[in-house]
């Protein structure tokens, strides 16, 4: 009842802490989006370099993220941008990198070799087939891998409030270094309610970006 | 022996009960295949799998050997049945060596004891015991992987075999050898099996006795013989093909209608006595000359021995073919349409010639199974057990 | 050829950027400053390491059994509820779980590795009976068919099988409970996240990454020491790797 009281209380403050939430990690994931794509796409042309890239991008998710900001923050201090929300950005770009760049890479690998040679045979370039047939038909893989990450960052971003970068961490950091568990408690059940209806919403438009006629098994992952 | 005694499996759908097999009667005698064969869905794997209740039965009995199963244990009966299924199902996690030794291990034999029958089952299989024991299912051939599937079904040495569509998923030409091996193997182990197929030349094949399934009842249960002479409905006629009496073919000997009267001539016999002779044998073209161990040398002309004057030796023409009393009838079929002739010497093993085949010998045989049934009103030769 | 060039040059500018890195450091002094808090890495470190074993191993112990429970046959009506359950609490937060787990069960050690227990618990559950749903059903049968019992199948084809998956989840799940132990300093329990967040609040750089680049290089040797063991128990028919 306390809870709900401090919630409503702070109604305002909540909605502008999960607004700025969701916009900075769905700038980053965004950007993430933008370089992860093309980069798993052109990977595909080359097995050696894409093993290469994805255990770099493996390696680095590998990285915790308190310990990423750590190892940051000094580094973007020399541009003036050692704490706030630069730092959590680049963790969460970076973060987002091998889901997205993982899924496109096997999504357009897996696209079964009778229909990239039917596409052969009736005369699409490699451009066209990539545009036509290997893209739609990875979307859905694709989209697994933007919400995998979204989830991860909003996690990410959470912590993300120890250096400053605002979002609903904030309520969690304070309610620890004030011992007010009100804010602690309504700041951890706010990220995972957010993280959890992000996780369907993301689901269902993974579904509904999956082409008719396509399995559903397709966009399970 | 493997018994079915009202072997009855209903399964409970959202759509209401399904009866996939219904009261199934059949007995499959001791060291013989019994192939069941249908369409999809008939019932056919569903009998088979109420064998070592992987499917539970509804009701009914299964007897192995005369001893009735219903009260044995369900590990203890799959244990002394052999199974092999189409999707082969070898363990990835263990090499071959331990796929084979699996079932001798569960039943508790010793170490020297299985690693000693592995290789006898590698022998029989015909695969190089040392280059193969040691590997994973994953490092060979789906032929190779079908083989060792059948060696861990046999490793125990079960009396009885289940296999449900063992070849199936092999190619064309693997699949005709795998079979020849298996049937070959199967003339030493004599074991009672029952093998579910989709196919039917693959049930005429490999089977002892055929059973029809449709609609989760069997239909007909005879011989391959006997099925293909006497298809019991439509459905059974329809399933085995309009091209049926030519299947036949594969299933009769050269021995079973050779005619041992054959007249020949040899060398040194004048073309006159040639003709004279083709006239008391009352042939049309030709007569066979052989020589002195009686293995067929050449073909007389009635026109040269007609015509000419000499002797055999020097008028001979090469024979065509010639058939082995163990070929069946479409290897004789085939020689005759090939090089368009109506009869063909027959040989034994040792190249004596014994005999001849003719066309009208063979489609006469043919034609007595179907010329029998008009008259007794398409009763089948081999009625359903009991 | 290109990649092979490309990939000399980055060699030499690696070698070339530590090599002034540590003429840099060297004459600031920042080196001197690292070794001074070498006995405080040594302490939080063992600490940090403890608190994982601890918590990761109570989780493998419970998860293993659980995720193999879930995924007998009987359990079949419960067991996939009860996975959507488990799948929506992997989405959940380490920090939420961490700052829930500090509101019921106060501060210190207690409610870290509760924490940590709780969020490694649920991919290896999630892994181990996907892991054994997805063996294929016609070795199943064929388990069956030849006559193994429950537990044979369940031991000498089901996990053996399933492993593989079932390590891919423990690595995962430790690797996040790797990175979440710093935040357990937030909650009283130590660990390297000590020196990271004294450092961010002091602006002490040194600090700072005397105690991130130590649990960066933790979780990077954790998830190779999990693939090697991986890699050496997975039996190798059904190891990807060992192909």
């Amino acid at each position: 009842m306390e809870l709900l009281q401090y919630a409503l209380d702070n109604a305002s403050l909540l909605l502008s802490r999960t607004i700025e939430h969701i916009a900075l990690v769905g700038v980053a994931v965004g950007i993430a989006t933008l370089t992860g794509v093309p980069i798993g796409i052109a990977i595909t042309k080359n097995e050696r370099v894409a093993q290469g890239v994805l255990y770099m991008a493996s390696i680095i998710v590998t990285i915790p993220s308190i310990a990423l900001f750590g190892i940051m923050i000094p580094v973007l201090s020399l541009i003036g941008h050692g704490i706030g929300y630069v730092p959590a950005v680049i963790a969460v770009l970076l973060y987002s990198q091998l889901p997205i760049i993982r899924n496109t890479y096997t999504a357009i690998n897996n696209v079964s070799p009778a229909l990239r040679e039917a596409a052969r045979g009736i005369g699409m370039s490699p451009n066209q087939r990539l545009r036509l047939v290997e893209i739609p038909l990875a979307i859905p893989v694709i989209m697994a891998g933007v919400r995998t990450a979204v989830v991860l960052n909003i996690g990410v971003m959470a912590i993300a409030a120890y250096i400053g970068a605002g979002g609903l961490g904030t309520f969690i950091s304070r309610g620890i270094s004030q011992s007010d568990p009100r804010q602690l408690i309504v700041g951890a059940i706010a990220v995972s309610l957010l993280a959890i209806i992000v996780d369907y919403s993301l689901l269902y438009l993974q579904k509904r970006l999956t082409p008719r006629g396509m399995s559903r098994e397709a966009a399970a992952t | 022996m493997i018994r079915l005694e009202s072997l009855t499996k209903v399964f409970d759908t959202q759509k209401g009960a399904v009866v996939a097999a219904d009261h199934i009667d059949m007995e499959v005698p001791e060291g013989e295949i019994c192939v069941l064969l249908g369409p999809s869905g008939c019932g056919k794997t569903t009998t088979l799998k109420m064998i070592n209740r992987i499917v539970k039965p509804t009701s009914g009995k299964v007897f192995i050997n005369g001893d009735d199963t219903t009260g044995l244990d369900t590990q203890t009966l799959r244990r002394n049945i052999g199974y092999v299924i189409q999707q082969i199902g070898l363990f990835p996690n263990m090499t071959i060596e331990e796929n084979i030794t699996i079932v001798p291990k569960l039943l508790g034999w010793d170490k020297t004891k299985y690693k000693a029958r592995a290789r006898e089952m590698m022998a029989m299989i015909a695969l190089e015991p040392d280059a193969f024991l040691k590997r994973f299912p994953s490092e060979l051939s789906g032929g190779q992987q079908q083989r060792i599937g059948v060696a861990r079904a046999l490793a125990a040495d079960p009396p009885v075999m289940l296999m449900d569509e063992p070849f199936g998923a092999i190619d064309p030409i693997n699949r005709a050898v795998i079979q020849d091996e298996f049937l070959k193997m199967q003339q030493d182990l004599n074991k009672t099996i029952m093998f579910v197929s989709h196919d039917i030349d693959e049930a005429i094949k490999m089977g002892d006795r055929v059973a029809v399934f449709r609609e989760g009842k069997l239909v007909q249960y005879s011989t391959p013989d006997d099925l293909l002479a006497a298809p019991k409905n439509a459905f059974v006629e329809s399933f085995l093909g309009e091209d049926r009496a030519l299947k036949r073919l594969n299933l009769v000997k050269v021995r079973e209608i050779v005619t041992d009267e054959i007249g020949t001539v040899i060398p040194s016999d004048t073309l006159e006595s040639a003709l004279a002779k083709i006239d008391d044998y009352g042939y049309q073209n030709a007569i066979l000359m052989v020589n002195e161990r009686k293995q067929p040398a050449g073909i007389i002309n009635r026109s040269i021995a007609r015509t000419t004057k000499g002797y055999c030796r020097d008028h001979f023409q090469a024979v065509p073919a010639v058939v082995d009393l163990d070929d069946d009838l479409r290897k004789a079929a085939s020689l005759m349409f090939a090089h368009d002739q109506t009869w063909l010497p027959c040989v034994d093993k040792e190249g004596t010639v014994c005999g001849q085949i003719t066309q009208r010998a063979m489609t006469s045989h043919l034609g007595a199974r179907y010329r029998a049934r008009q008259g007794d009103d398409r009763k089948p030769s081999a009625a359903i057990k009991e | 050829m290109p990649i092979r060039s490309i990939k000399g040059a980055l060699k030499v500018l690696v070698l070339v950027a530590i090599f002034f890195a540590g003429v840099w450091s060297q004459s600031s002094g920042v080196i001197d400053e690292f070794i001074w808090y070498l006995p405080d890495v040594q302490y939080l470190m063992v600490q940090h390491i403890w608190l994982t074993a601890m918590s990761g191993s109570l989780a493998i112990i419970v998860a293993i059994p659980l995720g193999v429970l879930l995924s007998r046959p009987s359990m079949a009506r419960v067991a996939e509820s009860l996975m959507q359950v488990l799948n929506v609490g992997t989405t959940i937060p380490t920090l939420a779980v961490l700052a829930l787990s500090m509101s019921f069960l106060g501060i210190g050690v207690l409610p870290a590795v509760f924490g940590l227990f709780v969020a490694t618990l649920l991919p290896i559950t999630r892994n181990t009976y996907a892991g054994l749903k997805g063996v294929n059903p016609a070795l199943m049968e064929a388990a069956a068919g030849i006559g193994m019992s429950p537990m044979q199948r369940l031991f000498k084809v089901e996990l053996p099988n399933a492993l593989y998956v079932i390590f891919a989840g423990m690595r995962t799940a430790l690797t996040i409970n790797v990175g979440t132990v710093p935040l357990a300093f937030l909650i009283g329990a130590g660990g390297l996240g000590e020196l990271i967040f004294t450092g961010i609040d002091l602006y002490d750089p040194v600090m700072m990454l005397s105690g991130a680049i130590p649990t960066a290089l933790l979780a990077i040797v954790v998830d190779a020491l999990i693939a090697t063991i991986a890699f050496l128990i997975v039996p190798r028919g059904v190891n990807p790797g060992r192909a």
